[in-house]
């Protein structure tokens, strides 16, 4: 079951982060999986043991979020935003601030659905206040990639390069 | 506000990472490296080249952060530095593995809904 695309990751300008992925279902499912914390509990940022205890969603113009995760160790973690758009099925924009920010100011999250022969095309457009915010955001979850990156790119490194440098 | 200062030393490193793995033989004395700290002789003991000219790419290396010496005075043996490393491959890489896999999840929530709704049509 492989009919979905892969997602492309692009930082885009000065200050966004663009995201593309193909869904294999019709945007109004798509839309819902977005917006109803039902559902939204079951995919968004849940794994490695972190659940999402708070999920709370005001869908209209002003109207708020907030989510809350927690870890495996008790630890939590918290986002809220406003919607400053919701043309349902296709177009979805809030603000998003996270409790303990790393990185300054509040971003601003477009997400736009496309559908296209019982298939959706996501595009998330995420703006950041300034370059450096944005970059924050990207090197974040680098602290714990550290290892895992380094590690494939010794494995890289050893595959080949060291026989061509020889000769 | 903060100046760009942060993000251009930021920016300049990330491209003398890319710089000094532009080139084969450094790539080479990474692999090494990777295994384990050595010494200039043992870095060099592969290669047809001089030890002058391993020292040079070592040089290189030693700038762009991608190395260090060790403690041992008489070996002076070099080692990995993995952070600039992991930067330069990781830098979007980690952020899309993590959206990978909410999508994923996705995924399989889109599923149980087009199965429940085909469900739910058959029925009426």
């Amino acid at each position: 079951m492989n009919s979905s695309g892969a997602l492309k990751v692009t930082a885009q300008s000065d200050r966004e982060i663009v995201m593309t992925r193909v869904f294999d279902a019709p945007r109004n499912l798509v839309f819902d999986a977005y917006t109803k914390p039902d559902l939204l509990k079951r995919w968004l940022g849940v794994f490695g043991g972190y659940s999402m205890p708070v999920c709370e969603v005001d869908l209209r113009v002003g109207g708020t979020y907030r989510f809350v995760w927690r870890g495996p160790d008790g630890a939590e973690m918290g986002v809220r935003g406003v919607y400053r758009e919701v043309v349902r099925p296709e177009r979805l924009m809030h603000t998003e601030k996270f409790d303990e920010a790393w990185y300054p100011g509040e971003a601003l999250i477009t997400t736009v659905l496309v559908e296209q022969g019982a298939k959706t095309t996501l595009t998330v457009t995420m703006r950041y206040e300034s370059r450096e915010a944005r970059d924050a955001v990207l090197k974040s979850p680098m602290e714990s990639g550290v290892a895992q990156s380094y590690d494939k790119l010794a494995e890289l490194l050893a595959s080949g390069a060291l026989e061509r440098a020889r000769r | 506000m903060q100046p760009s200062g942060y993000a251009r030393s930021n920016r300049d490193r990330l491209d003398a990472t890319f710089a000094a793995l532009a080139d084969p033989t450094r790539r080479a004395i990474l692999a090494r490296l990777a295994a384990g700290e050595a010494s200039v002789t043992e870095l060099a003991a592969p290669f047809d080249i001089s030890q002058p000219a391993i020292s040079k790419h070592l040089k290189v290396l030693e700038r762009a952060g991608l190395i260090s010496r060790g403690r041992d005075a008489q070996r002076r043996p070099r080692r990995l530095e993995p952070r600039p490393l992991a930067e330069a491959t990781g830098w979007l890489e980690t952020y899309r593995r993590y959206w990978e896999g909410n999508f994923g999840r996705l995924d399989a929530v889109l599923e149980e809904l087009k199965a429940q709704k085909r469900h739910g049509r058959s029925r009426r």
